[in-house]
């Protein structure tokens, strides 16, 4: 299930609700990322997430059927909040449940790092220099790409 | 058509969206690039610099050979940063 929202959630209530009831669920991954107070030596005050409303939606979708695709899994949890939140509030939450630990411990990995390289969404901190747009890593582009897969013969 | 902007593109068109009607050559992103950047100088040289600007239309990633029409939606917008 994806879920975009524009105001504060909860993980831990969000994970105890996860795949509860599931008798056939044996691991549960999660992650989730929250807004840091610096970058390095810049103090940050304040973090706004926009996003291109529909398409993250679609995005977010596609990520978790090639999630599920790719591994037997039994649930899969994706909450991005959107808006403006402080340091310390999460910003994403990602879980997925299987049978066992390896499907959730690497479809939570790749589900990150898909999301991170292809749903529309963009930071702008706040510092005390005023406001910045944060600039992608290459090393996001890395992180996805080791989930490349060959071209189907 | 429709054209979107988002993060620091927006704040240099000054608009998220407007309606255009390009002229018919406009058969491309690549050409509705060198349109905009015309009508929106402040994005003239970013527009045309590849890899700094990604391209979506009807809210699917593209490129700048992707054909575009009166009826799409067209975005640009920087690499993205979510997470």
């Amino acid at each position: 299930m994806i879920r975009v929202v524009d105001g504060p959630f909860d993980p831990a209530a969000e994970l105890a609700r996860f795949a509860r009831g599931r008798t056939d669920v044996g691991a549960v991954a999660s992650f989730v990322g929250r807004v840091r107070d610096h970058d390095g030596r810049v103090p940050i005050l304040a973090m706004t997430l926009e996003h291109y409303p529909g398409m993250t939606e679609r995005m977010l979708a596609r990520l978790e059927a090639e999630a599920r695709r790719r591994w037997p899994l039994l649930d899969v949890l994706v909450i991005h909040r959107v808006g403006r939140m402080l340091p310390g509030e999460p910003i994403v939450l990602v879980a997925t449940a299987a049978a066992h630990r390896h499907a959730a411990f690497e479809s939570c990995a790749f589900l990150m790092d898909w999301l991170k390289t292809r749903a529309p969404f963009w930071k702008l901190e706040e510092t005390p220099e005023g406001e910045r747009w944060v600039e992608a890593r290459s090393s996001d582009d890395e992180a996805a790409a080791r989930w490349e897969q060959p071209a189907a013969e | 058509m429709r054209v979107r902007y988002f993060a620091w593109l927006r704040q240099r068109t000054g608009v998220a969206e407007e309606e255009i009607d390009p002229p018919a050559e406009v058969r491309t992103v690549g050409d509705l690039a060198r349109y905009l950047a015309q009508r929106h100088p402040r994005l003239g040289e970013v527009l045309q610099s590849r890899g700094v600007v990604r391209f979506a239309v009807n809210q699917e990633y593209a490129d700048a050979d992707t054909p575009v029409g009166p009826r799409d939606e067209v975005a640009f917008f920087p690499p993205v940063t979510g997470g």
